[in-house]
């Protein structure tokens, strides 16, 4: 299934390419106190989180040594910086955050220097020096009513549909950070006045969807290293999110899971239950229907997430979470989907699915209950 | 006399999507501007008709980098309209996160987003380390030492940039405004700036850590609910509690060691830059109380505004006084109006056929903003039908007039130190050192919510107070506070249950908006006038003086109410019944 012998020879070639890092990312490492062991230690531990055997681990410390050859082009659509905020945070004084700096980035207008005229330079002087092989990360879901008029970016006032479209043709990859560029976010939600979508919708290219508002760091670089690794997208999900970080539901690794399968519950906030840390699904939590690694990975360098913080997952990764997970502070089961979210969710049978599995843990919270009466 | 147009699309550097036009005369000195935002996103009408519990983690959403000013308010709002007093212990741990939140994006804004208009990194390559290292000294308040400038570091950090420099590609910073007239910081200067800047991407993740402990995650943290805090464990937790003030220690001394020094630097550097401190045309200022730190007591308590310069009076605000128009926003013209009855009709007519001085200083055909028309997405708030700047600025000025006590230490210390009169605070210049200001004040006096905090967990434990919305009852109510860029106001209505109508006047409207009906002009218009370009291709100085205001463009556009399908075909909603 992998192929080792092909990953050693695409990063041979990405060798030849002109790199544009000062250093070795070994150099770099070594300034900031990590060693030549502590950099392969890390290759191993994402190794496993990209799902590959152990033998990959060199290969992958290869890949992020080469990484540098890979231009990214950052676009910024409807959003709210969030996702760029979000890899503002990794770990300090991180190996994670040396690789994303270490890649080439050539456009990212919340960091880049340059304004205006400068910055546009910048862009089309990216679109044209890398054609065919800058990464597109896209953060923002792309407003498509009235011609994409609601966003334009430039001195000619170019929409953002025309732009994402133009940048895209010449992409290696396509990745799309958060959830508003995988499928659309918060601006589509119904009845989503500017016709935002996911960027997938309008183009005719492969993206890859690395949800959540926001995602983790993690979660995006690994993505990255596979593109770089592979010449390809990873293995994804139906909704095209890849397996290594969407493949478990939330409910699956919580903390409180223990809980739940004893059916202790969180009947109202501030309560005894919640000082205990029972489980949240009576308040909403949709961490059964989501799937993410939020309760394995954390946020902030561990410090905690949102169960710990005591309230529900509200479903960030799920497309139309916010329709379809609303209210985010009732169960599931208790929604009838009546509202004016439900009438403009397109994806029917999602609902369904998450309305027959909200049913089956519905039942058991109220059995559960049953069989544990409260004082 | 001649007049030329430079368009700057897009400003970057900033949250959102925003641009920025000035006219010249012959001489470069700026005769008119215009402010644009370029996205709508349209969140509030996607707020009616939904659970008002959700409303909160909804508007969060308008912002990923003020990442909880939006989600309190939206809370808060709620609580408002319902009558809801929530505990005090809910009340102190929102002043929590808060303060991770003012300490978190003012050094990032600094540092990261505004430092490359006053820092010139290939400069910093000339300079000597040590004495940049005894240089350092200079600028920290009494008591502190310098920090993360020691020689060592220093050659360290030019290391690290020479060998960046050397390759040609510099990624992020290419294009820069480097060797421009107004760069004043000396070699040595930009040295000590630029190992902040590496420096505060390390502490801004503790700041992310602060906000993480009692809020779940940062960006978009989510333990607030109606009514109180969900981080009853937390809160249990002494170890938690430590944490938390650790973190705060470690920002406090960051701000005092490193940003407080380099904004008394820069006074020194840019004293004479005129750019930098030209007076503010606009000389009014509006804030409201934020950071409660007791029952009773707020940080910064002022809820009002000053006049014409004039810290000798001190306003109270009169909410009944806010109002919006759009006369050169893209909706239909409806006058002025309150939040609570505000009425937006899109009518989106874009830019026109112009022509703009481009990056080579030739003029090119370009889309240019309409003046006559309409040419933002942004709305006009005004106080009184007059414009109102809002921000740090006007939070420490109005603060001042009012006799914060606490206010007038940290502000009289910076001036004593750097022997600028009162008046250099109305300046690019001083908009930049209120900023800072206001989060020394934090670092000075925030603590006093933390121990009041704990001492109060040790009687009462209650985190959310209980209340049930009733289904044949309407709701209205509001949340106004400042929050980092200013003040902030969200306006809701409900009714049968829902949210009927929801309005948000963000501090970057205030500030941002286009020209009223009236033909006043906000402050990112006004203030620019009178400004000389050294370079008309490489417009450093609008950027830096736009970049002063930390613009959050996502904040700014957001209001519209409509129905329909069809730009230019919508109706006019039947809006607020009696209430």
């Amino acid at each position: 299934m992998l192929d080792v012998q092909k990953v050693k020879q695409r990063i041979a070639e990405l060798r030849k390419l002109p790199g544009i890092a000062p250093k070795s990312i070994s150099e770099i490492l070594e300034e900031n106190g990590f060693t030549r062991r502590d950099f392969l230690k890390w290759s191993g531990a994402l190794a496993v989180t990209l799902g590959l055997p152990a033998s990959f681990a060199p290969v992958v410390a290869e890949a992020a040594e080469v990484s540098d050859r890979l231009p990214v082009v950052w676009l910024h659509l409807a959003e709210c910086t969030g996702c760029s905020e979000s890899l503002l945070r990794t770990d300090a004084p991180t190996i994670d955050d040396l690789i994303f700096n270490y890649i080439n980035l050539q456009y990212h207008d919340t960091i880049m220097a340059a304004a205006g005229w400068q910055a546009e330079e910048n862009y089309e002087d990216a679109l044209e020096k890398f054609k065919g092989r800058y990464v597109l990360c896209v953060e923002g879901g792309v407003p498509t009513k009235d011609g994409g008029e609601y966003l334009t970016i430039g001195p000619h006032a170019e929409t953002g549909l025309h732009k994402l479209k133009r940048t895209a043709k010449d992409a290696a990859a396509i990745i799309a950070v958060g959830t508003c560029s995988s499928f659309g976010g918060i601006q589509a939600a119904a009845p989503n006045p500017t016709g935002a979508k996911g960027i997938h919708k309008v183009l005719n290219k492969q993206v890859i969807n690395v949800p959540g508002c926001p995602p983790s760091a993690k979660n995006i670089v690994g993505t990255i290293v596979y593109v770089i690794l592979f010449g390809q997208l990873p293995a994804v999900d139906n909704f095209n999110r890849p397996k290594f970080a969407y493949g478990l539901r939330i409910h699956d690794l919580c903390e409180r899971r223990g809980h739940f399968d004893a059916g202790e519950f969180v009947e109202e906030f501030g309560s005894e239950e919640a000082m205990n840390g029972f489980c949240l699904y009576k308040k909403g939590c949709k961490g059964p229907y989501t799937f993410n690694n939020c309760s394995r990975e954390r946020f902030n360098q561990h410090t905690s997430w949102p169960v710990q913080a005591g309230h529900g997952c509200i479903g960030c990764s799920e497309p139309d979470f916010w329709d379809s997970m609303a209210p985010y502070e009732e169960p599931l089961a208790n929604h009838k989907f009546s509202s004016v979210s439900a009438d403009a969710t397109a994806d029917k049978v999602g609902i369904t699915i998450l309305t027959v599995a909200g049913v089956a843990i519905a039942a058991h919270a109220a059995i559960s209950a049953i069989k544990n009466p409260k004082e | 006399m001649a007049t030329k147009r430079v368009v700057i699309d897009p400003i970057t550097r900033i949250e959102g999507h925003l641009r920025v036009e000035v006219v010249i005369d012959e001489n470069n000195v700026i005769k008119d501007a215009y402010s644009s935002a370029t996205l709508w996103r349209g969140i509030e009408v996607i707020l009616k008709g939904r659970d008002p519990r959700d409303a909160g983690f909804m508007t969060q959403r308008i912002c990923g980098v003020c990442t909880y000013s939006h989600y309190k308010a939206g809370i808060t709002a709620v609580e408002n309209a319902l009558g809801i007093k929530p505990p005090l212990n809910a009340l102190l741990t929102r002043t929590l996160l808060d303060f991770a939140l003012f300490f978190h994006d003012h050094i990032v804004h600094f540092y990261q987003l505004h430092a490359l208009d006053w820092v010139d990194i290939l400069s910093a390559l000339q300079a000597d380390p040590k004495k940049a290292s005894e240089e350092a000294f200079k600028y920290v308040p009494k008591g502190y030492n310098p920090i993360a400038t020691g020689e060592d570091e220093l050659r360290e950090v030019q290391k690290r940039v020479a060998n960046f420099a050397k390759k040609g590609d510099l990624g992020p910073f290419k294009n820069a405004y480097f060797g421009h007239k107004t760069m004043r910081f000396t070699p040595e200067q930009n040295l000590i700036a630029l190992s902040h800047y590496l420096k505060t991407l390390e502490m801004q993740r503790i700041a992310a850590q602060m906000m993480a402990i009692f809020g779940g995650k940062n960006p978009h943290p989510q333990s607030l609910t109606v009514g109180g805090v969900t981080c009853i464990m937390d809160l249990q937790d002494p170890a938690r509690l430590a944490e938390y003030l650790t973190k705060f220690k470690e920002l406090a001394d960051y701000t005092n060691r490193a940003y407080y020094a380099d904004i008394v630097m820069a006074a020194a550097a840019y004293g004479n830059e005129p750019s930098v401190v030209q007076k503010n045309n606009l000389g009014n200022y509006l804030t409201y109380r934020t950071m409660q730190t007791s029952a009773n007591g707020w940080l910064f308590d002022a809820c009002g505004y000053i006049k014409d310069f004039d810290l000798g009076k001190f306003y109270e605000i009169d909410e009944s006084k806010i109002e919006e128009d759009v006369t050169h926003s893209w909706y239909k013209d409806t006058g002025f109006r309150h939040p609570y009855n505000g009425e937006t009709i899109p009518d989106y007519t874009g830019y026109v056929d112009g022509e703009s001085v481009d990056g080579e200083g030739n003029l090119v055909k370009a889309k240019v903003a309409n003046p006559k028309g309409k040419y933002s997405w942004i709305k006009s708030p005004r106080y009184d039908k007059e414009p109102m700047e809002v921000g740090p600025l006007a939070c420490m000025v109005v603060n001042y007039a009012k006799g914060n006590e606490k206010v007038r230490k940290v502000v009289d210390e910076f001036l004593a130190q750097t022997g600028l009169p009162a008046e250099a605070l109305f300046t690019t210049l001083g908009r930049t050192a209120a900023r800072m200001l206001q989060t020394k004040t934090i670092a000075d006096y925030g603590l006093e919510a933390f121990n009041n905090l704990v001492e109060n967990l040790k009687v009462d434990q209650s985190t959310v107070a209980p209340y049930v919305i009733d289904k044949n009852k309407e709701y209205k109510g509001r949340f106004i506070g400042d929050v980092p860029r200013g003040m902030l106001s969200h306006w809701c209505r409900i009714k049968d249950g829902v949210i009927e109508n929801w309005q948000a006047v963000v501090p970057s409207t205030w500030n941002a908006g286009p020209a009223d009906g009236n033909g006043k002009k906000g402050a990112y218009e006004v203030n620019l006038i009178g400004m000389k370009l050294a370079d008309p291709a490489k417009p450093l100085e609008v950027i830096r003086n736009i970049h002063s205001y930390d613009p959050c463009i996502a904040c700014a556009v957001h209001v519209m109410d409509v129905k329909g399908k069809k730009l230019g075909e919508f109706k006019v909603d039947p809006l607020y019944g009696a209430c």
